[in-house]
């Protein structure tokens, strides 16, 4: 019985291949390609004959799908399989002291789905268990305590939306344009609503002495990978979270537990934490002093450089949303945000930064989350010079990258959030370029 | 809602759980739990352990224990973090950022090492080897002589050469005032001419038809897109050669065991042994070279693989002794075993693991 449902099955998929690659090629014939950049203006499109997709009765309108036992915990149907997080292979030693990132490209409105949001492991993801997990609270405290999972969520909690970025995001670029993509370029992003107990409720438990003013994040991976906050951030919005887009966070976000440190940089937001711990000063680990910080054109290097500034990037069409559909309605999109607060306006230039328009922005933005914005435009096929720039309610402005070159020179790494610009091609192809 | 009484709300939000009485959750740590997770050592020295080391142990210790990914002399083997070396390099187009170069602090060394490293083995080294460590580490930058010892004492009077290089950010004063500034919105530039261009350098990932990983299909070309999900790949080829495999000596395998400690940074074994920097090692004895399908090999380990060799003793042996003497630009950075004994055993222990 089995095996004959599957042939059955099988028999189906067969035939809805036959009749796919059929229409797709008699698609593809109909139309001139569009990558050539000659595709057809705008309502003026006739088919050439009826389609079989619509004249005739597809398989899937005839037969039955998946039953519902098929996939207790769902993936992508599969004709999304390049949505996925990728990796740039040459730029660490190894993967498990590495970085992949987000296909932020192939993505629509503000939050990250969970399973293709970056990750960033100093020592490799861990899997470590709710029962097995602690969390110490321990230094200038008048109690030092030990938390269990279930004592977490025994706690008052909050849920709230923030983007993690990395420190490093654009980091390869400040040489130069270098990755094609804007996964590649500011795919070290994700944006997800958290759930969890804030920092204060945890602090008030344990009880700050009054000569402590850093708190310590350490994880319980091999790499621990400690960070110092000060107190009055902690205190502010910090949430120790244990759930995130709906459910509990992914191993490779930290589960059971993470910090979550909204607007500033995602190395602080320490997964898998087992201590938090209360000093009169900053540890000056190694996360915190060779690695995240910042050097300047004098040799000296900023340190404590936790707040990501104000950011935007044009997702499509970009090096891997290339248009394909030719001239005539086009939908720039993008993301923009701001570790100091909410975006405020996000401007959009077609040739290159000589003149600007403002994009729409998706209902009212967060602040310190991901704002989506839109500019649809009518394309007349030609070359266009496309950037975005993003404003906060600080009234700061996103800067170019020449802009933060001439202060920061060519080192520092980190914290690039320069102006994007994505060179459109008749053809529709799109390539990272600088433009001066 | 004014920006006012949005603050005011906010604040009083942000008041409720921290002027709360505690909900008396949790338990007491005690202190036997703080001793074991509280470690860190503050830039003054506190949190250290008592214990000393020399450079001369630190020299043995570092070259068993670092030296396969930073090198001999904490040069830093392919991508490795350098450690050593750098000196007034730090405003060169391609500044080298060391632990004598760059770190400001000591504490930062033996805080990171003593919980951290080695890699993939951390918090296995004792004490003593971590002021050895750091007392090689400083000779290694020049900051000490040969004949140095480090101690909980001596340790807080060891000023860094770059103890001075770091201030806070000082964004909100230096760039903020620059970029709060109304943009313009037309006519902004006289040229915008393409200046840079990232195909040129050609370091992105690319899919199989040389397009930027993860491109988005075409939907007018979609007949490839919608291929069914490949049906399972065929049984891995036999290997080429036929290996006799001996019977395993359970106090070698269990000796290689420990020996294996060195490797584990890079290679996994066991059940649900994945690759990492290096392949899975499960049934390495009879698999042919280069065989794990999605691992990616060097050209000279894919060569010696086409040639139909395969990881039989004697081939192991000798490349677990010198490494790129048998693999001419093999990715393993490991400079080899020195002690045949110590092959032997690692062979025997490799020898209980079969292919899953």
């Amino acid at each position: 019985m089995v095996a004959q449902r599957d042939r059955c099955l099988l028999g189906g998929l067969d035939q809805a291949d036959d009749v796919l690659s059929a229409a797709g090629r008699s698609a593809a014939a109909r139309r001139p390609a569009a990558a050539s950049g000659a595709a057809l203006a705008a309502g003026t499109a006739r088919a050439a004959g009826p389609d079989p997709l619509i004249t005739e009765v597809q398989p899937w309108a005839s037969e039955f799908g998946d039953p519902v036992d098929a996939a207790p915990y769902g993936m992508p149907i599969r004709f999304e399989d390049h949505v996925v997080r990728r990796n740039v292979e040459w730029l660490t030693e190894s993967p498990v002291s590495s970085i992949n990132f987000t296909p932020i490209h192939a993505l629509e409105g503000t939050i990250t789905p969970a399973g293709c949001a970056f990750e960033r492991h100093h020592s490799g993801a861990i899997e470590l268990s709710k029962s097995d997990y602690r969390l110490m609270i321990t230094g200038l405290v008048d109690r030092p305590l030990v938390f269990t999972y279930e004592d977490l969520t025994r706690f008052p909690r909050q849920s709230r939306v923030a983007f993690l970025e990395c420190a490093a995001n654009g980091g390869m670029e400040w040489g130069g344009a270098q990755l094609e993509g804007c996964q590649f370029t500011q795919g070290m992003i994700h944006n997800m609503e958290y759930v969890g107990v804030p920092l204060s409720a945890l602090l008030a438990e344990a009880g700050v002495k009054p000569e402590g003013k850093w708190i310590y994040f350490e994880g319980a991976d091999a790499s621990s990978n400690g960070r110092s906050i000060p107190l009055e951030k902690a205190m502010d919005d910090v949430l120790i979270a244990f759930y995130a887009n709906g459910e509990a966070l992914r191993k490779e976000h930290g589960y059971p537990v993470r910090a979550v440190v909204p607007g500033w940089e995602g190395n602080l937001w320490v997964k898998w934490l087992r201590r938090i711990s209360v000093y009169d000063q900053a540890v000056e680990g190694r996360e915190e002093t060779s690695k995240y910080t910042d050097l300047m054109p004098d040799g000296r290097a900023r340190k404590w450089t936790w707040v990501m500034d104000a950011k935007s990037v044009i997702t499509s069409p970009s090096p891997q949303a290339p248009i394909y559909h030719g001239r005539g309605p086009l939908v720039i999109t993008g993301l923009a945000w701001s570790g100091n607060g909410r975006i405020s306006r996000v401007d959009v230039s077609l040739d290159g930064g000589k003149n600007w328009q403002e994009a729409e922005i998706e209902g009212t933005p967060q602040p310190k989350a991901l704002t989506r914005f839109r500019l649809p435009i009518q394309w007349d096929g030609s070359e266009m010079i496309l950037q975005s720039r993003a404003m906060d309610e600080t009234g700061y402005v996103q800067p170019t990258k020449d802009a933060l070159r001439e202060i920061r020179g060519l080192n520092n790494v980190y914290h690039n959030n320069g102006i994007q610009t994505w060179w459109v091609r008749a053809s529709g192809e799109v390539e990272n370029v600088e433009v001066g | 809602m004014s920006k006012w009484v949005e603050a005011a709300l906010a604040a009083l939000i942000l008041a409720g759980p921290a002027a709360a009485e505690p909900l008396g959750l949790g338990r007491p740590a005690l202190p036997e739990e703080i001793a074991a997770w509280d470690m860190t050592v503050l830039p003054d020295g506190t949190g250290l352990p008592e214990g000393s080391g020399d450079v001369w142990t630190g020299d043995e210790v570092f070259a068993e224990a670092c030296a396969m990914c930073h090198g001999d002399f904490a040069e830093g083997l392919d991508n490795w973090p350098v450690l050593a070396g750098g000196a007034g390099s730090l405003q060169d187009r391609r500044p080298v950022k060391t632990i004598g170069s760059y770190w400001p602090y000591l504490s930062t060394v033996w805080d990171y090492v003593h919980r951290s490293m080695p890699f993939g083995m951390a918090q296995t080294l004792s004490a003593d080897d971590v002021y050895a460590i750091s007392a090689f580490l400083l000779y290694s930058n020049g900051i000490v002589e040969d004949d140095f010892v480090l101690s909980k004492e001596n340790f807080a009077g060891i000023v860094m050469p770059n103890a001075e290089g770091f201030y806070p950010d000082d964004r909100p004063g230096i760039e903020y005032p620059k970029f709060r500034t109304e943009p313009c919105m037309a006519d902004c530039a006289e040229s915008a001419e393409i200046t840079k261009r990232a195909v040129k350098l050609n370091v992105t990932p690319e899919d199989p038809d040389g397009r930027p990983a993860g491109t988005l299909p075409d939907l007018h070309l979609t007949a490839a897109g919608t291929e069914p999900p490949a049906a399972e790949t065929s049984e891995a080829e036999a290997p080429a050669e036929t290996v006799e495999i001996a019977a395993i000596d359970p106090a070698l395998a269990e000796a290689g065991g420990k020996v294996f400690r060195k490797c584990q940074a890079c290679h996994k074994v066991g059940d649900g042994a994945k690759n990492a920097t290096g392949p899975e090692l499960n049934g390495i004895l009879g698999r042919p070279v280069a065989s794990v399908a999605d691992f990616r090999y060097s050209s000279g380990m894919e060569a010696l693989g086409a040639e139909g060799k395969a990881w039989d003793h004697d081939l192991l042996a000798a490349f677990l002794s010198k490494p790129k003497d048998v693999v001419q630009g093999t990715k393993m950075s490991f400079a080899g075993l020195r002690k045949q004994e110590e092959i032997e055993a690692v062979i025997a222990y490799l020898a209980g693991f079969a292919p899953e």
